[in-house]
């Protein structure tokens, strides 16, 4: 095989993966992987690293990859990531270490992902102890939110020897890995629960059930619970809807709900008692990985499903890799089109959406060409379920009830970009409860950051 | 997991359970909820406290059996545990914001349907508590579905009761007691009325005739209860709101009743699954109301 091209990954037949609920990508075989990692040049001013948000050392993780030390490469990447087998399978590699790689001017990028990914899995199948931590230090961190910004930045004081309890709202720790993104991307039993474990070998204390603003608020986890800081990775927060007519009907969902129901619920199984309804033809309107995510998880429940989205195929939002993975599984691709309104019969239920198709015109405000609407060109979709895939705007519950923690207009908390410190003193956020909606990756680099900021802050004080 | 310390049944159908639960004892206010699950299996449901005991750290619940997982939840008897019980959620009700002395003179006065009379239970206690005496209209189908009457009596609460069928008390629903109330000459400054959707929308239909400030407290289908998945919509004054983070209390004379009891109706309310799975196989019968 030429060197130009990358070691493709096995994946689960388009057909036989559309009606179930295993993962797609099926990663490397130790030799698959080995072959991989041979193709790295080991660049000694590796650009791949400067464009990880975690700073993962990827040539020296690779080296050892090839040399089929395994358990080496484990031990590098966890250096940087507490979450190897999940950004393995959701980072969207190509615009960050892949998008850098010496190899992808001429023919593939080394495949870094998959490679991190066979890692991963490897060291969670085969014994390696990465959760080495510090001896206690004696000082104590909440951390709010158990999603990818909470769980690195738990890790990482936990690591220099913080004692970290996290305050998870739900019932089951992980945040977004657990409640949105699908099953057949990321696996929740294997994956996401021996990852979390990793976490609390190291010694860090899970609390679900906590709704912090509610439950407790964070003045109360500073004072009377005894708390030398707070991180805020509290996540993305509210559904957004488009506002027009016929959104509340019955059969019109939040990608959110439809996505939690399935996930964290696990609606898809008969022995769970959580129900979801999906109909025999359903419109997914957005066109991100939610968005993607939702229409593929449609599918897999039965619907002939579509992603209706205003702008061209070329700005979808969405990773490359899902969309290809989407229509592979027969997602229709409704594109320039745009939802005018929801049509509903006299009982409530959604019969239709009523579409305007749409042209692209000048560069808006995002560099991106803005749609605008093709004159009397109204028609209507007949479906009878509707997924509203938006974006979402930021929840207030801790925000209101925290005096003194200053948020923008949008209403996303105001933090350092450095350092994650907020208006409040010791109090430090991060995520997409800062950002609104971004990536899994992101999320981690702030919980890094911010992580990195509150040991500098606290290793000064005596107690 | 929350133990269940103590379980009574109240009426046919309807549960108390004191739950211990500390946290949530300590913090919860009137008008607030808790989502309890009750293993690893289950559905999160939405309940509206009942009472919470902060010294004990327990906190009452009082349910309904209506379908499958409720029917569940009132299998477990004293000393078994919900595996999840998070709260409290929602906003607090609005008096607990307001000046006690004003509240002393004002008439407030509760209308309570059914199952609905447990979460007005915590309001009379904290108003009643702090002195401001409130009258409160209670509602059910029959005698023996009459809950928490002698409790509110307990709290010095002016108590009227009306049955359906006329079995106990007298025969009438709670807008006839409300009308006549206010035809005899007493001038409510607030209703606050909780109950089945119905109920609640005859009340605002006629507080708003007599304009009179109504507050309903909502109880949709839900998720997570934290404002994340948009499940518990609900039109206000032409406005989306989520119930679960700017309610579950709300302007009764703002909600749109008939989009809520549509909404309400989704699942068939928590009858959920096991009947969404009934609606396939008789698919080809075309009936339930389902989309079609």
């Amino acid at each position: 095989m030429s060197k130009a091209v990358r070691v493709p990954v096995r994946e689960q037949c388009p057909r036989e993966r559309v009606s179930n609920f295993s993962e797609v990508c099926l990663g490397y075989s130790l030799e698959e992987a080995v072959a991989e990692a041979a193709r790295c040049l080991g660049c000694k001013n590796a650009k791949c690293i400067g464009d990880c948000p975690v700073a993962i050392d990827i040539p020296a993780f690779i080296s050892h990859v090839k040399k089929g030390d395994i358990a080496e490469a484990a031990k590098v990447i966890a250096q940087a990531s507490a979450l190897p087998a999940v950004c393995g399978r959701v980072c969207p590699q190509e615009s960050q270490c892949e998008g850098k790689c010496i190899l992808g001017i001429k023919g593939d990028a080394v495949a870094i992902g998959k490679l991190e990914r066979f890692v991963a899995d490897w060291a969670r199948e085969n014994p390696v102890d990465i959760a080495e931590a510090a001896p206690q230090n004696g000082k104590k961190v909440a951390v709010i939110g158990s999603g990818p910004a909470g769980l690195t930045c738990a890790g990482d004081l936990a690591r220099k020897g913080y004692a970290v309890t996290i305050f998870e709202a739900l019932h089951e720790p992980g945040g977004v890995l657990v409640y949105g993104i699908p099953e057949f991307r990321l696996p929740k039993d294997t994956v996401v629960k021996s990852e979390i474990a990793n976490l609390k070998k190291m010694g860090v204390q899970i609390e679900t059930n906590v709704v912090i603003g509610k439950t407790l608020t964070i003045d109360q986890l500073l004072g009377e619970e005894g708390f030398d800081a707070v991180f805020i990775g509290s996540g993305a927060g509210l559904p957004k809807f488009m506002g027009i007519a016929g959104e509340n009907a019955n059969g019109v969902f939040s990608a959110n709900e439809f996505l939690t129901r399935n996930n964290l619920m696990k609606a898809f199984k008969e022995e769970y008692s959580t129900p979801i309804k999906v109909g025999e033809k359903v419109a997914v309107v957005g066109g991100g990985n939610v968005a993607m995510d939702a229409a593929r998880t449609a599918a897999r429940l039965g619907a002939e499903t579509h992603i209706v989205y205003r702008r061209s195929e070329a700005e979808l939002p969405a990773r490359v890799e899902e969309v290809h993975h989407a229509k592979e599984e027969g997602i229709i691709f409704d594109v320039l089109t745009n939802p005018v309104e929801i049509l509903v019969d006299d009982k409530g239920w959604v019969t239709g959406l009523k579409c305007i198709r749409m042209e692209l015109g000048e560069p808006d405000a995002s560099g991106r060409r803005k749609p605008v609407e093709v004159p009397s060109s109204e028609f209507v979709m007949v479906v009878d379920t509707v997924i509203m895939s938006l974006g979402t705007s930021p929840n207030p519950l801790i925000s209101s009830t925290t005096q003194g923690l200053e948020i923008n207009k949008w209403q996303c908390i105001v933090a350092d970009e450095e350092s994650g410190l907020t208006s409040r003193k010791r109090v430090y956020a991060g995520g997409d409860a800062v950002t609104g909606a971004a990536t899994v990756i992101l999320a981690m680099g702030a919980g890094k950051k911010a992580a990195k900021a509150i040991d500098e802050m606290l290793s000064g004080e005596t107690r | 997991m929350y133990q269940i310390v103590a379980k009574r049944q109240l009426a046919p159908q309807i549960y108390l359970m004191d739950v211990a639960a500390p946290r949530v004892a300590k913090s919860a206010k009137p008008g607030q909820f808790v989502i309890v699950k009750m293993d690893e299996k289950g559905e999160r449901i939405p309940l509206t406290i009942c009472d919470y005991d902060a010294a004990r750290g327990t906190v009452t619940i009082v349910f309904q059996t209506l379908g499958q997982s409720t029917m569940e939840m009132a299998s477990l008897e004293t000393g078994d545990s919900f595996s999840d019980f998070a709260g409290p959620l929602g906003e607090a009700s609005e008096f607990i914001h307001e000046d006690i002395e004003s509240l002393k003179e004002q008439r407030l006065v509760f209308v309570a349907g059914g199952v609905g009379t447990a979460p007005v239970y915590p309001q009379v206690k904290w108003l009643q508590q702090r002195g401001v005496q409130v009258d409160v209209i209670i509602g059910a189908r029959s005698g023996d579905h009459v809950i928490l009457e002698a409790e509110m009596k307990a709290l010095g609460a002016n108590v009227y009761v009306t049955t359906d069928d006329g079995s106990y008390s007298r025969k009438g629903l709670v807008t006839d007691v409300l009308k006549e109330l206010v035809d005899n000459g007493t001038r409510y400054d607030h209703v606050i009325a909780i109950g089945p959707m119905i109920m609640m929308k005859f009340v605002a239909r006629l507080t708003k005739e007599y304009n009179i400030r109504t507050t309903i407290s909502l109880n949709p289908i839900m998720v997570d209860g934290t404002g994340m998945c948009g499940a518990c919509r609900v039109s206000v004054g032409g406005e989306i709101k989520f119930a679960c983070v700017d309610g579950p209390e709300f302007d009764g004379h703002l909600v749109d009743f008939d989009e809520a009891m549509r909404r309400q109706a989704m699942y068939k309310s928590e009858e959920g699954k096991y009947l969404l799975a009934m609606e396939k196989n008789n698919h080809a019968g075309g009936c339930c109301g389902g989309a079609s």
